[in-house]
């Protein structure tokens, strides 16, 4: 299940709903995206988040079904939030339900990474010295290439 | 002669000035470098950004593309700078 909305989300709701009804699942791993009101030294005040309408939907499935291929997986949930976002808010929500927590964690850890990488959102922040489209890291990069095959 | 629609997101779209615009190619023009080619001879800004060594990404038919991706008559091509979404 993959999300692109303006609208926040509730967590416990989602935990749920990736857990309902399936005795399989022993483990579940979620990460949680938050807006910061601190970035590279300058005061964020907020941000407005872009995204290409259609093939970010598709990255997404990729990078999910990339996932579901490389570990066994009984639920994914992510959901990536757009417009603008005040400090404190939530931007992303991954959750993975598998069998066991190794499992869980890798995959959650793996959608983050290449979802930072591949899938077409940009953040434009507001400062008080006026707004500023945010620049991709290269740390973010080499967090994706490490799942690379060997 | 083809037509192309181009889509320009985030930094590229405000210095552009433009979110999307037709544009008809000569049939010479086959592949997702000549059309840049053909942006590039805009001058100006359109020089600047999408100068050879400037970091920006190109998609086709919402896929990823390469300098050597071919286009064709009424494809999406997308035009923007690297991604900073999660």
């Amino acid at each position: 299940m993959i999300r692109v909305q303006t609208d926040d989300f509730d967590v416990a709701r989602e935990l749920a709903a990736l857990r309902a009804g399936n005795p399989a699942i022993g483990a579940v791993a979620m990460f949680v995206g938050l807006v910061r009101d601190i970035n590279e030294g300058a005061q964020v005040g907020g941000m407005t988040l872009e995204h290409y309408p259609g093939m970010t939907e598709k990255s997404l499935q990729r990078i999910v079904d990339d996932a579901r291929q490389q570990w066994p997986l009984q639920a994914v949930r992510v959901i990536h939030r757009v417009g603008p976002l005040a400090p404190l808010d939530q931007i992303v929500f991954v959750g993975v339900a598998s069998a066991h927590r190794g499992d869980a964690f890798a995959a959650c850890e793996f959608i983050m990474d290449y979802l930072k990488t591949q899938a077409p959102f940009w953040k434009l922040e507001h400062t008080a010295e006026g707004a500023r489209w945010v620049d991709a890291r290269e740390s973010d990069q080499q967090a994706a290439d490490r799942w690379a095959p060997r | 002669m083809m037509w192309v629609r181009i889509l320009y997101f985030a930094r590229l779209r405000e210095v552009f000035g433009c979110g999307e615009e037709r544009l008809a190619l000569p049939s010479s023009a086959a592949t997702v470098a000549d059309l840049l080619s053909l942006l590039r001879s805009r001058g100006d800004r359109w020089a600047d950004e999408l100068a050879e060594g400037r970091t920006f990404r190109v998609a086709v038919a919402q896929e990823m593309a390469q300098l050597s991706t071919p286009l064709t008559d009424e494809v999406e091509v997308a035009i923007f700078p690297p991604v900073t979404g999660g």
